[in-house]
């Protein structure tokens, strides 16, 4: 049984929907400089997900996909726990969240 | 299957056991805890089950990569000496402990039936080896290896969940089997949905993030060299072992029905792997920073096999992977021996030139050292050549020809740079003085020696089982 309030709206438009807020997390991965920032534009990239895994969940009416999203934000959590303590980690030592100062590694 | 839950929970006795005044319990405790999940794992042999609610499947290739990652665990914790001991490595039951859950999580990647399963086991061993990787914290290379590593880590586990979902839009199901039903379905009435094929692209290039395949390889060099070495010799041994019998179970079972779609594709990143791999590892000054390279390069190799996708692929990955651990653990072992004696600009050194003379010095050491650097280059009567010439025989099973020819030629570029530090140490004179290791740290080392030795000489042994 889908929901008469979802199904007013296309399974496409959720896709396209998805599929822009994941192209611009990637956008902003490979573009920005800061760690936080970078950080924050692979948390949308896992929203854009999570939204594309409901959307598919409630039109299926499966709620395998929505089960899947529970997991995606418990490991997102402890994945922002490691993140910012390596961020807090590395401001200790430079004073700075620029990945443009880490450079001792040459590329 | 007990061996997965076994893990955990010592992993979390791990933990309390940091409470202890007396630091030298850990290794023995920790060794014990990996022999026993040894074991465990052993006694799923011919048990065919599905647990967790149908998302984790054991069988004899389950026990098989589990045994490789455990056994490999077991070995890199018997080099794991100097943990406790200065002031920099305060935490080392914290760190047997990570240890234990990323193995936890190597285990989950190579049983999984779910794709559940598959992104908890992903990430379970990728967080944990982010806090391995950064764990020398005032060492600003450290830092920065963990930082990349992290940064470039959960970017492909968003391209792998972006894959997931969209797979998950086109066939409506997680499980192995729904998903390879629907594929077969599918392409037999020539009615595949693109969302599968997109699906299938990203989640194929977050798992080539994860077992370091080039174009997709970038972070590799600067985590592999910043990292504790101790833990670069976990990432590139176990990390590669479970990524690969994801990537294989995945494509090869799940994906079967579009062979023709993701071949390819895979075929031209291999041959990018193993060209960018031998390549630049040939450039490299840094034994560390080669040794990183090598193992794209031999991500490459094992990419040939997933590519072939006959049946014998499965057990010539399981005998590649066990080789290439094998030597793999040993020659980070030597230079962890080695960089901790001698110093260049104020740390560790990783260059060739530490090498200079090791045979006169510590002839064992380089004894070691030299069937490593054999194994890997494939050189007959050691492990690696029989790798070796599994795959190669794959992938002649398969009619990959011009594939073969490339992965052969690019074998012949690895001598050159693995014979590098073979005559740093045979024929260049003797710089400072003998290193001293404990016994236990010689006694792993001659063990992946003999057993890489055996494997070269008896490897029907070993390949009866696979």
């Amino acid at each position: 049984m889908i929901p008469e309030v979802v199904q007013r709206i296309p399974l496409q438009y959720y896709i396209f929907f998805a599929s822009a807020l994941f192209v611009i997390g990637i956008v902003g991965v490979l573009t920005r400089r800061n760690a936080i920032i970078i950080f924050m534009s692979v948390e949308l990239m896992l929203n854009a997900v999570n939204l594309l895994l409901i959307a598919f969940s409630t039109y299926r009416s499966d709620p395998n996909g929505q089960v899947f999203v529970f997991f995606i934000m418990a490991v997102a959590a402890a994945e922002v726990a490691v993140g910012l303590a390596i961020i807090v980690m590395i401001y200790r030592n430079v004073r700075s969240v620029d990945i443009g100062l880490l450079n001792k590694l040459k590329w | 299957m007990l061996s997965i839950i076994s893990l955990s929970i010592f992993g979390i006795v791990n933990l309390f056991l940091g409470f202890l005044k007396s630091r030298r319990i850990l290794l023995p405790a920790t060794l014990l805890f990996l022999i026993v999940a040894l074991i465990l794992n052993s006694m799923d042999w011919n048990q065919q089950a599905l647990y967790f609610g149908d998302m984790l499947r054991v069988n004899n290739v389950f026990v098989n990569f589990a045994g490789i990652v455990l056994i490999t665990a077991l070995l890199i914790v018997g080099i794991s000496r100097h943990f406790g001991n200065d002031e920099e490595h305060t935490h080392p039951a914290e760190y047997y402990a990570i240890l234990l859950f990323s193995v936890t999580g190597a285990l989950m990647m190579i049983g999984f039936e779910n794709l559940i399963m598959l992104f908890v086991g992903v990430e379970v061993l990728s967080v944990a080896m982010y806090v391995l990787t950064g764990t020398d914290k005032r060492n600003i290379r450290s830092n920065e290896a963990a930082l990349k590593y992290f940064l470039m880590g959960s970017f492909a586990t968003g391209l792998l969940l972006f894959g997931v979902a969209m797979v998950y839009g086109a066939t409506g199901s997680f499980k192995l089997g729904g998903i390879a039903s629907y594929v077969q379905m599918a392409s037999m009435y020539g009615a595949v949905s693109p969302l599968l094929y997109v699906g299938l692209l990203f989640l194929f290039i977050g798992m080539l993030f994860k077992v370091s395949a080039a174009p997709f390889h970038f972070w590799t060099p600067d985590v592999y060299e910043g990292a504790p070495t101790i833990f670069t010799a976990f990432m590139s041994t176990v990390v590669k072992t479970a990524g690969f019998a994801a990537f294989y179970k995945i494509a090869s079972t799940a994906f079967a029905g579009v062979y023709g779609f993701w071949a390819q594709s895979l075929a031209v990143m291999a041959v990018l792997t193993l060209l960018i791999g031998n390549i630049t590892a040939a450039y490299q000054g840094s034994f560390k920073r080669m040794m990183a390279y090598s193992s794209i390069s031999h991500a490459g190799y094992l990419l040939l096999a997933v590519v072939a996708k006959v049946p014998s692929s499965q057990s010539a990955i399981l005998f590649y992977s066990l080789s290439y651990s094998l030597a793999t653990v040993a020659a980070f072992g030597v230079l962890m021996a080695v960089s901790e004696s001698r110093q260049f600009e104020g740390r560790g050194d990783d260059r060739y030139e530490a090498f200079n003379g090791l045979a006169k010095t510590n002839p064992l050491l380089a004894f070691v050292l030299t069937v490593s650097m054999l194994s890997l280059a494939g050189i007959p009567l050691t492990a690696g050549f029989w790798g070796k010439f599994f795959i190669f025989s794959a992938a002649v099973q398969a009619n990959l020809t011009s594939l073969l020819v490339i992965a052969v030629l690019m074998s012949c570029v690895g001598i050159y740079y693995y014979f590098r530090v073979i005559i740093a140490m045979y024929l260049k004179p003797a710089e400072g003085e003998g290193i001293s290791v404990s016994a236990g740290f010689t006694l792993t080392l001659v063990l992946t020696t003999v057993l890489t030795l055996l494997l070269g000489v008896f490897p029907d042994v070993v390949k009866n089982i696979f």
